[in-house]
């Protein structure tokens, strides 16, 4: 399955939804530092693979994919939840990536500079991600 | 010492502040990724995307450390595995109960954050 890009799909989502994303996103990280700061980083650093993206944007694709199929003139449809659970899927594969982004970041930081080691880690969520969506893709997965 | 205590205070608001801008552009960065790209199995990579781990280290090793900032990161892997679960349980829920996005996904909420805590207390404490 090819992978496509569509920037159209950016007019779909309603300025208050991406409203909604930042405010989330924010407070999300600012909870984070503020546990830290107050209970130590070992218990704020749980909410940096809090699931801050997913909730808004599972429900999202389900609103859309149920508006599309409205605007087809099919009312009953089980799509949008379908491409939510997909979403999850992908998301479900995602997170190993994000495991092995805290791995290399746990043991690198100390050591390393800054902007290297995130970026290090961030190719390392990038490929383990996309490496393992392509492999459950493949025929072969049992 | 009243000058002391407000420009602390300035400080940590500022902080805060920052933590908020720069939070709230990872996450909107890394949702706006996931809207754009098709099939939506690959475009749910970027629903655990590392975004508040990016914003939230970068100030953190900034403004406390390495150190700090590492411990922080190997609570992030066992958060992680957390979200793994959080992840499978919803797609499950969608499914299989034919439960919508943002009851499934906002319910097992409560599996992430009884899976890391559990983890916390287990492990990293």
């Amino acid at each position: 399955m090819r992978v496509s890009l569509h920037l159209l799909a950016l007019r779909q989502t309603k300025w208050y939804e991406y409203a909604v994303r930042f405010l989330f996103g924010g407070t999300i990280t600012v909870l984070a530092g503020l546990i830290a700061k107050q209970y130590g980083p070992t218990l704020g650093g749980l909410f940096l693979a809090f699931p801050a993206i997913f909730p808004a944007g599972a429900t999202l694709v389900e609103k859309h994919e149920r508006e599309r199929k409205r605007k087809a003139g099919i009312r009953q449809t089980k799509r949008g939840r379908q491409a939510a659970a997909l979403d999850a899927y992908g998301a479900a594969l995602g997170s190993v990536g994000l495991l092995c982004f805290g791995l290399v970041v746990w043991q690198l930081i100390p050591a390393h500079n800054l902007v290297l080691v995130l970026a290090t880690g961030t190719m390392a969520w990038t490929i383990v991600s996309i490496l393992l969506w392509r492999v459950r893709k493949s025929p072969g997965w049992f | 010492m009243q000058t002391t205590v407000a420009s602390g205070w300035g400080i940590f608001m500022t902080e805060l502040f920052f933590r908020f801008l720069i939070g709230g552009l990872a996450v909107s960065f890394f949702a706006a990724l996931g809207d754009v790209l098709k099939p939506k199995s690959f475009a749910g990579l970027f629903g655990a995307a590392p975004s508040v781990g990016l914003a939230t280290l970068a100030l953190t090793a900034s403004s406390d450390g390495r150190t700090y900032a590492s411990m922080e990161a190997r609570s992030m892997v066992a958060s992680a595995g957390a979200f793994l679960l959080y992840a499978c349980l919803s797609s499950r829920l969608m499914m299989q109960f034919e439960w919508s996005a943002a009851k499934a996904s906002i319910t097992a909420l409560i599996v992430w954050f009884a899976i890391s805590l559990s983890l916390w207390l287990a492990l990293l404490r």
